[in-house]
């Protein structure tokens, strides 16, 4: 497992990494927590010129919300920085629910989230709680930041629309319509196992009725999956039989998954609808104890 | 005044394994540790395909960059009569391809540098012109009338088949069949496993030619067959070889074999005249090296209407790979196949076995068991789960029906293996009370009113550990035997070597405490030592759970050689006949007079300064062990399950073990390998397996696919035990090092299958992913696993 040779660079500031990214003309690359990045590397699948440590950053490590609620990620906010908050869960069940899935203890000390979605794997799971979320990226490049949606920053298996010399500085959630519930299921077949299947739902709520949601899946398609249709069929709803049941089955339809050795097509497909309507009474059950 | 035998860490004694000194503190060395100056890195170029004809070869680019200092091909090893070394099997195999690729992983070329970075930019260098040829991945193909010849290289090979073999008795096991009240058929496929150390192989290969010398080290469970093998091959005088095997970090069967690395870093090291290390990556490791398991069954229990098993029949289809590589006895075709049902009282027997040839990497060793047991074991108690359902009995109690009784030893295994001892419906009985077995009974069928799907698997076996004896155990006609080598220092203090080698069975722990019970020499006094072949005398090697059945049955014996001229020494310091003197832990006495005495101690600074007339001096001694007969361990292992009908993901609700391996010498190191085992066992049932493609492509080629479980999902186990003590073995111990990987599946696996029971469903083949398992729930058809695996 040896890498290629390349060049190592630790800046301190974001504009200095951007310099260094520009200058790299496309064969430099972001190392965040190096969880993907590196196991790459030493595979020989990616072989970058030049690696842009984006550690000694400071001020790119920290997470949480605004006066209005809106909730922010900074790029070096860890996997185990979200799993260990207290306060995440209040904000976003979702998120908190999902942050002890994500691979395994020791991947999720380093790993980052804006990293993972950065990596956009399709078996990751942080895009599809940011897509469900209707969550964003904010890039910086040499003429200044951005912001992209995150179902439109994913370009593909492995792509986003980041430039060569932007650099992902924080993840944005906008503040919920109402009561923010929601959660995350994934079919693994052992922990710090991609998911065989996995279903991010958000849902913000106004008593027991939908004002918004969303739904984020992850593994079964080429990239993360915006089930749009299948979250439409439970606005307005309060999360009635039939209405889950619809959702269910429109969020297995939007699916794509491909048959391989940790389950077909056929059954990929099933745990999405089951998954789906288990976090639905999940949230029905919690309400039920609140009321 | 004799000695507490606990207070020495002697027998029973659960002692605090010394190694672990210095691997917790990260002071172990195993190969990787061992540099040399001067050392060169190799790497390995691996065949991309699974079956390939190699048209062209071109490494000019790799020899063009800076610190590469050889390529080597098949045709430079063909030049010096080594690209073909032998296997375990008298079989050959390929160190360097030189006509075609046989398995996707196969060594193609290697790339000497001045360091494995730059070797490994020299293996992307190289250009291998392949034509691609229709790859083999199953039995079914490798058989069809069509089949492409994989083993095109041997003369006189015209089909894929390796071998067609039968052991038993076919007529009377026909006539019962005639007779039964019912035949219950099963058919089953035990995939393929890595052992997957998580040290991977290596070796760093050290010629010097100012002395003719070639010392390895190497990761080798059997450093002493290695060094025959090597001389043998590679035509260097024995005494000339030293093989060291230095800490391993684990081994399971897969470091048994000699590997195509170990070759070519040792032709590298004579030819570049320089120390070649050559560290194997864990890719390479899980692609090419000795996998476990791959066989098909198809069984048949003959059964009357009481519950009596009649007779046995079965018919395995093997998947060897490429080259037929297995690490067995060479009188056995398919190991000890036929060790099955052998704690069953079965009239009559018949096994039809069939290895053959696929583009899959070779192997066959025996994965954490002796020889092919783990595949005898888990058919049978898969087989014996089938008949009680078919039967409508009840599992447990279909087992006592057929489980041989205690006054009934010694006895003949239903294939002939000869068992010697042994309390089987106690074990049984002592794991039905602490699961609970009836109150479960009634727990599952509520909880069914309910929709819940629970389930209870029971797995009891016996299994052959121990190899020899000789006269009917050998690998490459080397015979099965043992031995050790203890010297006692003046001042009581001790080394003891033996020909084994631990790889974390903490036979530096256990051996001591065997010396400490013999002698009374405290076990922290005793330093072990094993893995150079030029300091230990000749072994076999570790695996197949030998090495307390056998090298620690020698060093038993040579403790008591040492203890027989002891009592010589103690007779003369205490002036009277030898006769006259008494034995008691750690110290002689005079008979009668038992405050008039010597301690060991005494004895052996005696040996050295005042030793009686004509008495040689020193107090050294060694022991070949070559046992009388296999030793018979016993297991009952049950498992309860609840299996979620929704997805088909099942927990392990409880898993409880009884296991009787006789006398423990360290019950906590004897704890701590059937916990490990049940991990094994748990992993194989519920998520590992290193499957194929139609391609050949190996899905399973890295730890994100190979699973290992971890201590989150694995299951708590509850452990039990009996001790019925080995009639033959010196202080009545049996093997347990594989117990539990052996019995273990089955009982997991019985218990989803009883949790499913009333669908229909009578077989999932392993790993019981959730998805074969909700396909079971839906269909209520069983479930095949064989590769290809199915994709889009
Ligand atoms: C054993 C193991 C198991 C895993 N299991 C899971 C799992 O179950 N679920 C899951 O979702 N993930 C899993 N992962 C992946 C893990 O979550 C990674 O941490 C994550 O995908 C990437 O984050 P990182 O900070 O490590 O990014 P890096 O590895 O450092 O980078 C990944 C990619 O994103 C780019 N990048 C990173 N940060 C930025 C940035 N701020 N701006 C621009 N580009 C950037 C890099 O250039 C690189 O191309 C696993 C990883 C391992 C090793």
């Amino acid at each position: 497992m040896y890498p290629s040779r390349f060049n190592y660079e630790a800046p301190t500031s974001v504009e200095a990494a951007i310099a260094l990214l520009t200058e790299g003309d496309g064969e430099a690359k972001v190392l965040a927590g190096g969880q993907s990045l590196i196991p790459m590397m030493k595979l020989r699948f990616a072989s970058p010129a030049t690696l842009i440590d984006i550690n000694n950053i400071p001020g790119l490590d920290s997470h949480g919300a605004d006066a209005d609620g809106t909730y922010r990620i900074g790029a070096l906010v860890r996997h185990a920085d979200l799993e260990k908050s207290t306060t995440l869960p209040d904000h976003l069940p979702l998120i908190a629910s999902a942050a002890h899935l994500v691979a395994d203890p020791i991947v999720r000390t380093r790993g980052t989230f804006v990293g993972s979605v950065c990596h956009a794997d399709p078996q990751g799971d942080w895009a599809s709680c940011m897509v469900a979320l209707g969550g964003s990226i904010v890039a910086q490049g040499p003429n200044g930041k951005r912001s992209v949606e995150v179902k439109d920053f994913v370009a593909g298996p492995f792509q986003t629309v980041l430039a060569h010399n932007e650099i992902a500085i924080e993840a944005v959630i906008p503040a919920a319509k109402g009561t923010r519930a929601g959660g995350y299921l994934k079919l693994e077949r052992r922990v710090g196992d991609f998911a065989t299947a996995g279903v991010g739902l958000a849902l913000d709520m106004s008593g027991s009725t939908v004002n918004n949601a969303g739904i984020g899946l992850t593994g079964v398609g080429a990239q993360t999956i915006n089930a749009e249709a299948a979250a439409a069929a439970l606005i307005g709803s309060s999360l009635e039989a039939d209405a889950v049941e619809n959702a269910a089955r429109l969020a297995a339809e939007a699916s794509n998954p491909r048959s391989d050795h940790r389950g077909s097509a056929d059954f990929k497909r099933h745990i999405i609808a089951t998954f789906v309507k288990r976090l639905a009474s999940n949230v029905q059950r919690a309400e039920a104890q609140v009321a | 005044m004799a000695l507490d035998e606990i207070k020495i860490g002697g027998l029973g004694a659960s002692r605090r394994r010394v190694e672990d000194n210095r691997f917790i503190r990260g002071k172990g060395n195993y190969v990787d540790d061992v540099v040399l100056p001067g050392m060169l890195h190799m790497e390995i170029l691996r065949s991309p395909l699974a079956h390939a004809k190699i048209k062209s070869i071109d490494t000019s680019a790799a020899y063009a960059i800076p610190g590469v200092r050889m390529v080597m091909t098949g045709e430079m090893m063909a030049a010096r009569n080594l690209a073909w070394m032998p296997t375990l099997s008298y079989d050959t195999q390929a160190v360097l391809a030189t006509d075609k690729v046989r398995f996707q992983g196969q060594e193609v070329a290697c790339v000497i540098a001045d360091d494995p970075y730059i070797a490994k930019d020299g293996c992307e260098a190289i250009v291998v012109d392949y034509e691609p040829l229709p790859p083999i991945v199953n039995p079914t193909q490798a058989m069809a009338a069509d089949a492409p010849l994989i083993r095109d290289d041997k003369i006189g090979q015209d089909n894929n088949v390796i071998f067609d073999w039968a052991v038993g008795d076919r007529e009377g096991t026909d006539r019962a069949f005639a007779e039964a009240d019912l035949v219950s058929e099963i058919s089953m496929h035990y995939p393929r496993s890595h052992p997957s150390p998580i040290e991977s192989c290596g070796s760093l290969a050290d010629y010097d030619r100012s002395t003719s010398k070639l010392t390895v080290y190497m990761t080798t469970q059997a450093p002493h067959i290695v060094r025959a093998a090597v001389s043998l091959v590679a035509e260097i005088p024995e005494h000339m070889i030293r093989i060291i095997s230095p800490d391993l970090g684990g081994g399971f069967g897969n470091k048994v074999p000699v590997y195509p690395g170990y070759v070519m870093s040792i032709l590298a090291s004579i030819l570049l005249e320089a120390p070649v290390k050559w560290i194997e990556d864990k890719s390479g490791n899980l692609i090419s090296t000795g996998f476990g398991r791959d066989v098909y069954l198809k069984g048949q229990l003959a059964v009357r209407n009481d519950g009596k098993i009649l007779a046995v029949r079965m018919h395995t289809d093997s998947d060897h790979g490429a080259f037929f590589a297995d690490a067995q006895p060479s009188k056995f075709k398919i190991g000890l196949m036929h060790s099955a049902f052998a704690c069953y009282d079965i009239p009559s027997a018949h096994l039809t076995a069939r290895g053959v040839y696929t583009n899959k990497s070779p192997g066959g060793v025996a994965y954490r068991c002796s020889f092919r047991v783990t595949e005898a074991m888990f058919f049978q108690e898969r087989m014996v789960q089938a008949a009680a359902d078919d039967l409508g009995m009840d599992q447990a109690e279909f087992r006592r029906v057929n489980l041989v009784k205690d006054d009934d030893f010694p006895k003949r295994t239903p294939f002939g293996f000869l068992t010697d001892s042994g309390q089987y419906e106690k074990c049984l009985q002592i794991g039905l009370d602490a699961i609970g077995y009836d109150d479960f009974k009634k727990e599952k069928e509520e909880a069914k009113a309910r929709g819940r799907l629970l389930g209870i698997g029971i797995s009891t076996m016996t299994e052959p550990l121990g190899a020899g004896n000789s006269r009917e155990y050998d690998i490459l006609g080397i015979k099965m035997f043992d031995s050790a080598e203890l010297r006692v220092h003046m001042t009581g203090k001790a080394i003891l070597r033996t020909g084994a080698k631990t790889q974390g069975q903490g036979h530096e722990t256990t051996w001591a405490q065997i010396v400490a019970h013999e002698l009374g020499i405290p076990a922290e006094d005793i330093v072990v030592e094993e893995g150079d072949t030029d300091t230990a005398p000749f072994g076999m090697g570790t695996y197949a759970s030998r090495s307390t059945p056998v090298a620690g049955a020698a060093v038993s014996m040579v403790s008591r050689k040492i203890r027989a001229k002891a009592r010589k020494i103690a007779a003369h310091l205490l002036e009277v006949s030898d006769e006259d003197i008494e034995w008691e832990l750690g110290r002689f006495y005079v008979r009668g007079a038992h405050d008039r005495g010597v301690t060991i101690q005494d004895c052996a600074m005696a040996a050295y300064s005042n030793v009686p007339d004509g008495m040689e001096p020193g107090l050294e001694n060694n022991a070949y062990y070559d046992p009388p007969n296999l030793t018979w361990p016993f297991a009952c292992y049950i498992a309860t399950v609840e299996v979620d009908p929704e997805t088909g993901v099942w927990d392990v609700l409880r898993l409880v073990a009884v296991d009787d391996c006789g006398v423990r010498i360290n019950p906590m190191i004897v704890e701590g390998q059937i916990m490990g085992g049940l991990t094994e066992a748990y992993a194989m049932a519920n998520m590992q397996f290193i499957t194929f493609d139609e391609d050949g492509n190996c899905v399973g080629s890295n730890y994100m696919d190979y699973l290992l479980p971890t201590a989150w999902e694995t299951p708590g186990f509850e452990l039990h035990e009996v001790v019925t003590p080995c009639p033959h073995h010196p202080i009545g111990a049996k093997g347990i090092g594989e117990c539990a990987t052996v019995g273990g599946p089955a009982a997991f696996v019985n218990a989803v299958i009883d949790a499913l029971k009333g669908t229909g469903v009578r077989n999932i083949d392993m790993p019981l992913l959730p998805d074969r398992v909700y396909e079971a729930l839906q269909t209520g058809k069983d479930i095949s696993g064989h590769p290809p695996v199915k994709t889009d």
